[in-house]
């Protein structure tokens, strides 16, 4: 006998709002480095779920980088049955515990729900982190049956786009290799993403899954240094590569009094307390050096991560100074909201223009002018002007530079024929991310410029289908919709 | 894991270790610097690489118990393991073809200086070398410098061996009667490199000087190493180590040293305190 058809849902007969995030109030997340929103529970994923109308043409796929197959996975924790949804999301997305928590669901798969259209969208993002928690908590693995097919394949940083491509090629059986230039795998999920908005122990055991098809991870292994890119491909058998290295080169303003102590690139600041723990200091030995009045500069996710951290590392002021509006703010608007509630103060059309410091030679203030807006730029936002004679003395002892990236060097430099845009990062086709090296792929942050962890997926899974290509091997499971990029 | 396969103290406070990486010593040049850590919240230390040995797969570090870590690291023996070391970082020197060379070496600067020094031999270079120490107990390497060095002057600051005083008395001489010195190498502490450009300078003598500021990654990450040369800002870590004496801004590299000073007083305090009786005082 078959079950009685479920009465059909329509956008009339769903829940109006978005199940609501549990989170730690304010006042005690400020002081502490758990994790600020905490997950739905079981009922609340399933609610969520319920939300979903199952779209015949759904937009949520085109819109997530990696084209997940988005009502499938959330049918099945509508079902209860999360082992499927699962398997269903891991098929697209290795790491979804991970991307659950720092993907931009509100510009991606969000942005261009159904229900989106008349209510609020399908908490998607939040779905996918209750089941990534869910396989974490339960040791659901991605283990599959890999046949080795002899091909070898080497990626050079471990973030997440070396990490999508690891495991597209290594589920088709390629033997791949991990090398990672710190002491730790994980790039700037572990370096640049603080503890409270995403826990390391996770990345760790999201990393784990890496084994279990039996990609190998070498730390302490710097690419151009170690080994270069020529003798990776000529001498060590890779008959291809993968450089997805991130663009960690830390950008400086160029105003005077750059070299003053106490002026932190957001890079140096987030490493210290990220990766080298420097919250646990002195049971970690590595301090960050900063004081109790701290500035951030920027504001885009990096800029709100530094204003979080420093409030929890007991800064008594924080502030963020962008010189154009919160509206232009490239930061999520949950960053910017959860930094505004947990004591972050914005000075917006706020620009230094040149650092002072004392006979010490440690900053005590800046020099900054205030700034209004004019025509949009080449950006498509308004451009800042600065007006003439606003300029006024913001007292500081901490300043943290977060105005974005650029390319590291060390990879053009002992990279012969390797061809970089004109800003510098690497040039690839844009069907398959190869490189002006044939065999040589590339992507994330070193061929965009910095942008997000799941367009770095994005473009670690295109290449990985490129460089399956390459070694003459079939490409299978051809994903149901490509990703618009 | 690399493996400590001989150690040698060559002070209360400095030792050598030569490690197992094979790899490493195959990429090494002179003038290359590495990355160590160890142990669980372990900071990441840079250390010049003092030798290197392509067939053995060793390289040689020469470290000073300045701080915690480096003073901690004291108690590794022989036959055991450092967590993490990776390198080669920094680009190589590059050496131009010279007649005459002075290469000062100060304290610990005197074993990375070694590498360069036996590179201007080979390269036929007439090579004077100047090595200093705070005093004769602390110093070690003399027999390597006099088998690569055509003059060898030793200088202590208390005078218990060679020459009295600091480094800069014997360069300044050395210059004085040989004014065809082509270019002059200076590797020690900041305030010493400070000292020999404040002498080569006036004399316009191309000077080359490796820093080694505080820095995280050691891969352009961070900036944290940053420093001024010719009234721009460079990166240690990859524009560097090693950069023009006559350009850098020593001041500013001398305040910056002090950004982790009071940190790094109670991270050795806390250390003392732990293991009260078997540190150095």
């Amino acid at each position: 006998m078959e079950a009685a058809p479920k009465p059909k849902k329509t956008i009339k007969t769903i829940a109006k709002t978005k199940t609501a995030m549990p989170e730690q109030d304010p006042a005690a997340r400020a002081r502490n480095w758990s994790e600020v929103t905490l997950g739905y529970s079981e009922e609340q994923a399933v609610g969520e779920a319920a939300r979903c109308i199952q779209c015949k043409k759904p937009g949520c796929i085109a819109g997530c980088p990696v084209a997940i197959n988005i009502p499938g996975f959330i049918k099945a924790v509508e079902d209860r049955d999360f082992r499927k949804a699962y398997d269903v999301l891991a098929a697209d997305n290795v790491l979804p515990a991970i991307c659950g928590r720092v993907c931009p669901q509100e510009t991606q798969c969000e942005a261009v729900c159904i229900v989106g259209n008349k209510l609020e969208p399908v908490g998607i993002g939040r779905i996918e982190r209750f089941v990534g928690d869910m396989a974490l908590k339960n040791g659901w693995s991605l283990a599959t049956s890999v046949k080795p097919n002899g091909h070898k394949a080497a990626m050079i940083g471990s973030g997440p786009a070396s990490i999508t491509c690891a495991v597209d090629l290594a589920r088709a059986g390629v033997d791949v290799t991990i090398y990672e230039a710190l002491h730790t795998a994980g790039g700037v999920l572990k370096y640049g993403i603080p503890e409270f908005r995403l826990p390391k122990k996770l990345i760790d055991r999201e990393l784990e899954a890496l084994k279990g098809l039996g990609v190998k991870v070498v730390t302490n292994a710097i690419i151009g240094r170690l080994f270069t890119i020529p003798q990776l491909m000529q001498e060590m058998g890779y008959e291809s590569a993968f450089i997805g290295v991130g663009a960690g080169f830390p950008n400086l303003m160029g105003i005077p009094g750059e070299g003053f102590n106490g002026i932190f690139s957001a890079n140096e600041y987030l490493t210290r307390v990220n990766l080298m723990r420097a919250y646990q200091h002195p049971h970690s030995d590595t301090p960050t050096g900063m004081g109790k009045k701290v500035a951030v500069i920027g504001a885009g996710n990096t800029a709100m991560d530094a204003c979080r951290v420093s409030i929890r590392m007991g800064a008594e002021e924080v502030y963020c100074v962008y010189r154009r509006t919160k509206k232009e703010s490239p930061a999520r608007a949950e960053e910017v909201h959860h930094a505004e509630e947990e004591g972050v103060k914005f000075n917006w059309l706020t620009a230094p223009v040149r650092i002072l410091g004392d006979e010490r030679g440690w900053v005590k203030a800046m020099e900054c002018i205030r700034m209004e807006l004019g025509e949009p730029d080449a950006s498509g936002r308004a451009r800042p002007v600065p007006v003439k004679g606003s300029e006024f003395l913001f007292e500081v002892d901490t300043i943290v530079y977060a105005i974005g990236t650029s390319a590291n060097p060390i990879l053009a430099q002992t990279t012969p024929g390797l061809r970089l845009n004109k800003r510098g990062y690497i040039d690839v086709s844009p069907d398959t991310q190869m490189t002006s090296i044939p065999g040589v792929f590339a992507g994330g942050d070193i061929v965009t410029g910095g942008a997000t962890v799941i367009l770095a997926m994005g473009a670690g899974r295109k290449a990985a289908r490129a460089m399956l290509q390459y070694m003459g091997l079939e490409v299978t499971a051809e994903p149901a919709q490509q990703a618009k990029s | 894991m690399f493996k400590i396969v001989k150690r040698e103290q060559f002070s209360p406070v400095t030792y050598l270790w030569k490690l197992e990486a094979p790899d490493i010593a195959k990429a090494a040049q002179p003038g290359h610097f590495v990355i160590i850590r160890h142990g669980d919240g372990g900071e990441r230390v840079p250390l010049t690489i003092a030798d290197f040995d392509r067939q053995a797969g060793t390289i040689t570090l020469v470290i000073q118990a300045v701080g915690k870590t480096t003073t901690a690291l004291m108690n590794l023996k022989e036959g055991e393991y450092l967590d993490d070391l990776a390198g080669p970082l920094g680009h190589a020197r590059h050496f131009d073809k010279v007649k005459k060379v002075v290469c000062v070496g100060g304290g610990l600067g005197v074993a990375p200086t070694y590498p360069q020094l036996r590179q201007y031999k080979q390269n036929g270079a007439h090579t004077i070398s100047i090595v200093g120490f705070r005093s004769k107990d602390l110093m070690f390497w003399i027999d390597r410098f006099k088998a690569e060095s055509d003059e060898l002057i030793i200088a202590t600051d208390d005078g218990s061996f060679g020459v009295k005083g600091l480094v800069t008395g014997p360069l300044q001489e050395v210059l004085d009667k040989n004014p065809d010195v082509d270019e002059v190498l200076a590797i020690g502490p900041a305030i010493m490199m400070k000292a020999c450009v404040a002498v080569t300078k006036p004399r316009n003598v191309k000077t080359i000087v490796s820093l080694n500021p505080v820095m995280v990654d050691g891969t352009g990450m961070c900036g944290g190493c940053r420093v001024t040369v010719g009234g721009k800002m460079a990166f240690a870590c990859v524009d560097g180590p090693e950069f023009d004496g006559l350009q850098v801004d020593f001041d500013e590299l001398l305040a910056r040293a002090k950004r982790f000073d009071s940190f790094e007083r109670e991270s050795m305090r806390r250390l003392r305190e732990q293991h009260e009786c078997h540190l150095p005082k």
